[in-house]
């Protein structure tokens, strides 16, 4: 087993790029850079809290079109139809396709607000300095980063029917704005779930334990 | 000036949770966990460089494949049309959707033909026995441009979209969508091998 020298950590610094562990120097100088890899160094993600909030808060503005515009036009036979990201799963249980109508409503509408929701609790228990369900948190915080991506779906359907369709030369697809707000909801809440740093949540387990211990 | 660890110390702190701890000498198998939080820290696979090469080349072979053939095939009232990955781009350019065509050209296009390049790149001089130059900017690229290569993702919207369609036409899968689907499992059995902490301790 390996020893656990947490003691350590205080003084220590890790390279986000090749992983090497320095010794902080005794006089701080304004820029550390890694002896392996020259990466700048830091201890946690500069201003993660305020740049993820940044990123999280537009995301959330952008989910409101995103919903309520169409994301493609249908033309066939002179007639137009406009879908939104809802009404399209709605086609897909009507016509009994209901997998994937569960794909697009769990891709699509839940996963952006579930992300946008554990995001900000993240954030929030950070900036409380709360110790508790660290590993919970944690776990939270792979899931967001696992299943964000996959909100892109319906922004790769709409380019896929747009390509095809327009080919058949019976019917016309276009693409509507709510798919450009869309992608920018995944994009925005990618880049949020990037700029938070995980190791903030263990920061506040280490400072209320060490809170204790001097107690 | 920064005082650094020898790697024979290998001391690592984990990069979710910041415990630093000791990697256990008889490291050679399976693969080392953090002991706070279960994050991988260390991952021992056969073979560092001769792997993610062999899948570096098979997916830039796939990659062609995907673009060069045809996507999917469309048929209505005896008329056959067929698609390609670049089709629907170039339709939303047309359409005056230049970002949500920006966004889909870096997703399927660009970052996923970056993170096979990089591996070349990265992997090809190292089985040859030498450092390729800009070692630290290609693998720092690599991690960044990893979570934006989103084929298998796209695979799927092909896949809704072809049901979607099937009711009034008929939909045949195409060359590239069987390339597309190989591809997916090719870059992503390239991702778990990249371990860039392995890596900096063979060429430093």
């Amino acid at each position: 087993m390996s020893a656990a020298s947490h003691s350590l950590a205080g003084n220590h610094l890790a390279c986000h790029t090749c992983g090497l562990v320095s010794r902080h120097p005794e006089v701080l100088t304004a820029r550390l850079s890694c002896p392996r890899c020259g990466v700048e160094l830091h201890h946690r993600i500069p201003r993660s809290v305020s740049r993820s909030w940044a990123f999280l808060v537009a995301a959330m503005m952008l989910y409101i079109p995103a919903n309520l515009l169409p994301i493609m036009h249908v033309t066939s036979l002179g007639k137009t139809r406009s879908d939104t990201i809802l009404s399209g799963a709605e086609y897909l249980l009507v016509h009994g396709m209901w997998p994937l109508a569960l794909i697009v409503f769990v891709a699509s509408v839940l996963v952006p607000v579930v992300k946008i929701l554990i995001l900000a609790y993240l954030l929030i228990s950070v900036q409380r300095r709360s110790p508790g369900r660290a590993m919970e948190r944690l776990r939270l915080y792979r899931f967001t980063e696992f299943v964000g991506r996959w909100s892109m779906v319906d922004v790769f359907v709409v380019t896929v029917l747009v390509a095809l369709v327009h080919l058949g030369n019976v019917a016309e697809i276009e693409a509507g704005l709510g798919a450009v707000f869309f992608a920018g909801v995944v994009v925005l809440t990618m880049f949020a779930a990037q700029t938070f740093d995980p190791r903030l949540i263990w920061d506040n387990v280490r400072a209320h334990a060490a809170r204790h211990t001097t107690e | 000036m920064v005082d650094h660890f020898h790697s024979k110390h290998s001391l690592v702190a984990c990069h979710e949770c910041d415990e630093l701890q000791r990697l256990p000498a008889e490291r050679e198998r399976g693969r080392v966990r953090c002991l706070r939080c279960g994050c991988v820290l260390h991952h021992a696979g056969r073979d560092a460089i001769a792997a993610p090469l062999a899948l570096g080349l098979a997916a830039l072979v796939l990659f062609v494949l995907s673009n060069a053939f045809p996507l999917l095939d469309f048929g209505l009232h005896g008329r056959h049309d067929s698609t390609y990955l670049l089709a629907g781009i170039r339709e939303l350019f047309n359409q005056d959707m230049p970002l949500l065509a920006s966004v889909v050209l870096f997703t399927t296009i660009i970052a996923p033909l970056l993170h096979i390049s990089l591996l070349i790149y990265l992997y090809l001089p190292l089985a040859l026995g030498r450092r390729p130059p800009a070692f630290a900017k290609a693998l720092r690229l690599v991690q960044t441009i990893l979570p934006w290569s989103m084929l298998e993702i796209f695979l799927l919207g092909v896949l809704v979209a072809g049901v979607k369609l099937a009711e009034q036409a008929t939909i045949v899968a195409g060359p590239a969508a069987w390339s597309l689907g190989l591809l997916v499992f090719v870059l992503s059995a390239a991702a778990t091998q990249v371990h860039p902490q392995r890596l900096w301790e063979r060429v430093a």
